[in-house]
């Protein structure tokens, strides 16, 4: 076959719904797309456990710190899935973690700000699981098979995420004027960030055409935002908490609710490293990883003698 | 399956097979690093069932998996395409003949 008619099949089957697999030909920019986004994606996962962490040690109750720990340790899982899910593309775990020690991959932004009280932890199971969740199911149907496999696992085990998230905000808003008021604090502070998940507006989006062209991307920036401000109003409302956007109206005639402006420079500024918590979250990550330098190392050095030692025995 | 791109200090690949239940197969589940088997099904436990998904772990180093080559699909499979034969529904029988 050529490249043309090798290109004319790969557009057939993307075209049909068929899964492309590992050793299928994809064209090298639908393959460098799903890097960027499946680590981008990992990354975020892996980076998405530092806010928490820091929490366990003080969560209010034994029950609380159980949730919390295996709510950490699923996002550790989910990042795993999607490394292996970007190895199959031909790149490298070790690649993979230079490109993001390096700042040369990004992970989502919601990550650079930090958890000031408890409440936070309520807020972005609620909101940052929530957001993520209506991003990541479309994926599920995306064209990359090992992409769109990983994230069937990663969504069965997120809804729990959001449900523990949510039911803190429940718990804070139904307590003393104190919590209540804890609780209107914190989602006053993700509100925003967590709208900034979805990316930037479509109009803005260099790389939505060309992904939704290949499946990879099912739905815009903008139709995912929308989504997430229509189901969340309500769930805000049985909160008796109050969204901070004072343009927030329901819209009769679209069905949908308008909402205020997002400040994009803002965005734009804790993507490009200067967010509240960008080198803190970077200099965490990368510790860990030289501080494992020598586990790594020994765990390699003592299956290799484990090896030799099998084959010396064998022989004799 | 992830494709062979080894890094002389990477641990090594492991390809995960997980038997959801006894009297089921195992099935693919994804795939790891480890530095040895053993350690590749541990890790298979904490990444792959976290929610009692398995009974029973399977780990192969992703070297070791032998793949055909989906550029000869065609040669591969196109011979059992025109035998329907192979079909029950081939084969015509009156209505009256019951359990079969």
């Amino acid at each position: 076959m050529t490249v043309h008619s090798f290109q004319e099949h790969f557009d057939k089957k993307i075209d049909g719904d068929v899964a492309i697999e590992p050793r299928d030909w994809m064209p090298d920019d639908y393959r460098k797309t799903l890097i960027r986004q499946i680590s981008q994606h990992a990354h975020s996962e892996i980076v998405g456990m530092l806010p928490e962490g820091n929490w366990i040690s003080r969560a209010p109750s034994l029950r609380r710190k159980a949730v919390l720990l295996a709510k950490v340790q699923d996002e550790a899982g989910h990042g795993l899935y999607l490394y292996s899910a970007a190895e199959t593309l031909g790149i490298t775990r070790d690649e993979l973690y230079e490109q993001l020690h390096s700042g040369k991959a990004k992970y989502s932004s919601i990550f650079n700000y930090p958890t000031l009280t408890w409440a936070d932890m309520g807020a972005i199971g609620w909101l940052v699981d929530g957001a993520a969740i209506m991003n990541q199911v479309p994926l599920c149907r995306c064209s990359y098979g090992p992409y769109a496999r990983a994230m069937v696992r990663v969504c069965k085990e997120e809804s729990f995420h959001q449900r523990q998230g949510y039911e803190i905000m429940l718990t804070l808003a139904n307590g003393a004027p104190m919590q209540k008021k804890m609780a209107q604090d914190a989602l006053d502070r993700w509100w925003w960030p967590s709208l900034m998940m979805f990316g930037p507006p479509d109009a803005e989006s260099g790389n939505t055409e060309q992904s939704m062209r290949w499946r990879i991307k099912r739905l815009t920036n903008d139709e995912l935002r929308q989504k997430f401000i229509d189901v969340t109003v309500e769930q805000a409302n049985i909160l008796g908490l109050t969204i901070p956007d004072k343009d927030l109206k329901w819209n009769e005639e679209r069905g949908h609710y308008d909402s205020g402006a997002i400040n994009w420079d803002e965005f734009w500024n804790v993507v490009k490293g200067n967010g509240p918590c960008n080198k803190q979250r970077l200099d965490t990550r990368k510790k860990a990883w030289a501080d494992g330098q020598w586990v790594r190392d020994a765990a390699m050095a003592h299956a290799e003698k484990r090896k030799a030692r099998k084959a010396t025995a064998k022989a004799a | 399956m992830a494709q062979q791109t080894t890094n002389k200090n990477e641990w090594p690949l492991w390809e995960v097979f997980i038997r959801s239940k006894a009297g089921l197969d195992h099935k693919h589940a994804g795939s790891l690093h480890a530095a040895d088997a053993e350690m590749a099904i541990e890790n298979a436990r904490d990444v792959y069932t976290r929610r009692m998904e398995g009974v029973s772990i399977w780990v192969v180093e992703s070297t070791n998996i032998h793949a055909s080559d989906p550029g000869d699909a065609e040669s591969l499979y196109d011979p059992a395409n025109d035998k329907i034969y192979r079909h029950p529904t081939f084969y015509n029988l009156p209505d009256a003949v019951k359990y079969m």
